[in-house]
């Protein structure tokens, strides 16, 4: 159905590659191929021979990629830039999502843009995912400092672990703040302090 | 932040001729223009293009060809911008292999960078591998459009090499052309410091000439904004101008060179050794290891007031580059337009400079 359209996905974080890979390959597109470093690319593009390409803007050898394209249109093997200036809303997209497609002149807009935003919604996915990470592991970060101001205030003022959330959560409220700020104070405080 | 000041956001890549964004925003210049000024470091000057070109910035540290390419519609995501400021003038050099460059001192190459003697030691180099039938050898720049990639040209041309034939040129991003030349990956490379002295200091390169000796005084990186922001926004850009110059002056001023590059070497910034930084930024250059320093009036250059007006002649004489590397089709009309990008009139305005004065006239090391 998508007759067999080349796609070179160019990406040096593995995971997010294979993300991309999978997506492609789901909508029926078996012939993707992954590539995570530079190095000898040009020869391997001449051998893939991709209809498109897709690069994460994270890569900073983007300016080296598009000089082979430059390179290669002097040998007649016409390369350009996909997201044609017309459809400026794919490309803010696109460079959004931090994602950019390139595809070899001459094929047709629709075949392509299928493509480019299936990596652009996988971009995205890869991003919340690293996102909902980040916030997993501040928030457990969060919970130790709350733990330890608590195991503070048990010590200090013979309080029993409810009582000395209690204590935190109360003092937050009075003073408008949230409860890991108060308790970080208290924690920086009391390493002054000496404990 | 004070409510309010006028956002801008600014692109930039890490190098050092970032010196006047960067001054600008972190010692208040911008402030005090009633600009909050918010830079986002950039990795490639592809994303520069591409951001600049959807609005995610309003301008961006750019090279001084690349509004041109622009404005011509050479390059991909391109739109009609204009060069209103120089950030920087020189801080390029090119630098081979310690092999190559043993090679060119038995040729007789200067050791101070002369570039005829330099150009002329490397020619006879690659003639000899030419007429053997070796390998060419492989110079890395940084962008197809850019100074660099015409001083290559230029110098390899004048000692009657043809670049598209009698070597190779390969585009390779800055911070990593060192480990390039290491790897034996490229025999030399023209880039902007500290990347050059970078290779100097291990040991596996030496500088042969830089862009001061090829053509002094001459425009390497400009603040790039699209026409439609210009348009929109006459007096914000007006106050980021004046901002920009005054942050020049500061980056130009001797004494402030040992803060310069303290703040350059930050690992949010260039994220480099502050001792590579010193070079460019005062002067003092080593060309090869366990040479001794010497110095090189306006290596790198940074200045606000009249130095930074970009002239109309610049952008004449870069599409004139374009033309002759077959960038571009010969035509008064687009070279016009180049001119045009690099018109004096918006900088002059903004800091109520003297409009009589004349252009200064271009003058390369070979005319």
């Amino acid at each position: 159905m998508n007759g067999g359209l080349s796609i070179l996905v160019i990406d040096d974080n593995k995971i997010r590659a294979s993300i991309i890979e999978e997506g492609l390959q789901d909508a029926g597109h078996d012939k993707v191929i992954v590539v995570h470093q530079m190095d000898g690319l040009v020869r391997q593009i001449a051998d893939i021979n991709p209809d498109v390409i897709v690069i994460d803007l994270e890569n900073p050898n983007r300016d080296q990629l598009e000089h082979m394209f430059q390179v290669s249109r002097a040998v007649h093997r016409p390369i350009a830039m996909f997201v044609d200036s017309a459809d400026s809303h794919s490309i803010e997209a696109a460079v959004d999502a931090g994602v950019s497609a390139y595809v070899v002149d001459g094929l047709r807009r629709e075949r392509v843009k299928p493509i480019l935003d299936m990596a652009i919604s996988r971009f995205r996915a890869f991003s919340k995912l690293e996102n909902d990470l980040e916030e997993a592991r501040t928030e457990l970060a969060d919970r130790k400092t709350v733990d330890r101001a608590k195991g503070i205030l048990m010590k200090s003022k013979g309080l029993s672990e409810q009582e000395a959330y209690d204590l935190l959560r109360r003092t937050a409220m009075n003073q408008s703040r949230k409860i890991i700020d108060v308790a970080q104070s208290l924690v920086i405080a009391s390493g002054l302090l000496g404990d | 932040m004070d409510p309010n000041l006028r956002p801008v956001i600014a692109g930039f890549i890490p190098l050092l001729d970032c010196a006047v964004p960067v001054v600008a925003s972190e010692l208040g210049f911008a402030e005090e223009e009633g600009i909050a000024l918010k830079l986002v470091r950039e990795t490639s000057w592809a994303n520069i293009r591409d951001r600049i070109s959807v609005g995610h910035f309003d301008v961006a540290h750019m090279l001084a060809p690349m509004p041109i390419a622009a404005t011509l519609n050479l390059t991909s995501l391109a739109v009609p911008m204009k060069a209103p400021m120089l950030l920087g003038l020189g801080g390029n050099a090119i630098t081979v292999s310690t092999d190559l460059w043993q090679q060119m001192t038995d040729t007789g190459a200067d050791l101070k960078g002369d570039p005829v003697s330099t150009g002329k030691a490397l020619a006879s180099l690659v003639f000899s591998r030419y007429s053997n039938g070796n390998q060419p050898l492989r110079f890395g720049v940084v962008h197809p459009f850019s100074g660099h990639a015409y001083e290559l040209r230029y110098w390899l041309a004048a000692a009657g090499v043809d670049p598209d034939n009698h070597v190779e040129i390969a585009v390779l991003a800055p911070q990593v052309m060192a480990d390039a030349l290491r790897a034996k990956q490229i025999d030399g490379y023209c880039v902007g410091e500290p990347w050059n002295t970078a290779a100097v200091s291990a040991g596996t390169g030496r500088i042969v000439t830089y862009k001061q000796a090829i053509w002094p005084d001459s425009p390497e990186k400009v603040l790039g904004v699209t026409q439609t922001w210009a348009e929109r926004n006459p007096e914000t850009l007006s106050a980021l101008l004046r901002a920009f110059s005054a942050a020049a002056d500061w980056c130009a001023s001797p004494e402030n060179a040992g803060h310069l590059s303290g703040i350059l070497s930050r690992s949010d910034l260039l994220s480099c050794p502050l001792e590579i930084c010193m070079p460019a930024i005062t002067g003092q250059m080593r060309f090869g290891t366990g040479e001794p320093e010497f110095s090189v009036p306006g290596f790198l250059s940074f200045s606000g007031g009249t130095k930074a007006v970009p002239m109309p002649a610049h952008g004449r004489w870069f599409f004139e580059q374009m033309v002759r590397w077959r960038q571009a089709l010969a035509s008064e009309e687009a070279s016009l337009q180049a001119e045009a990008v690099f018109s004096p009139q918006i900088y002059r305005t903004a800091l109520g400079l003297d409009e009589s004065w004349l252009e200064p006239a271009i003058k390369l090391f070979d005319a």
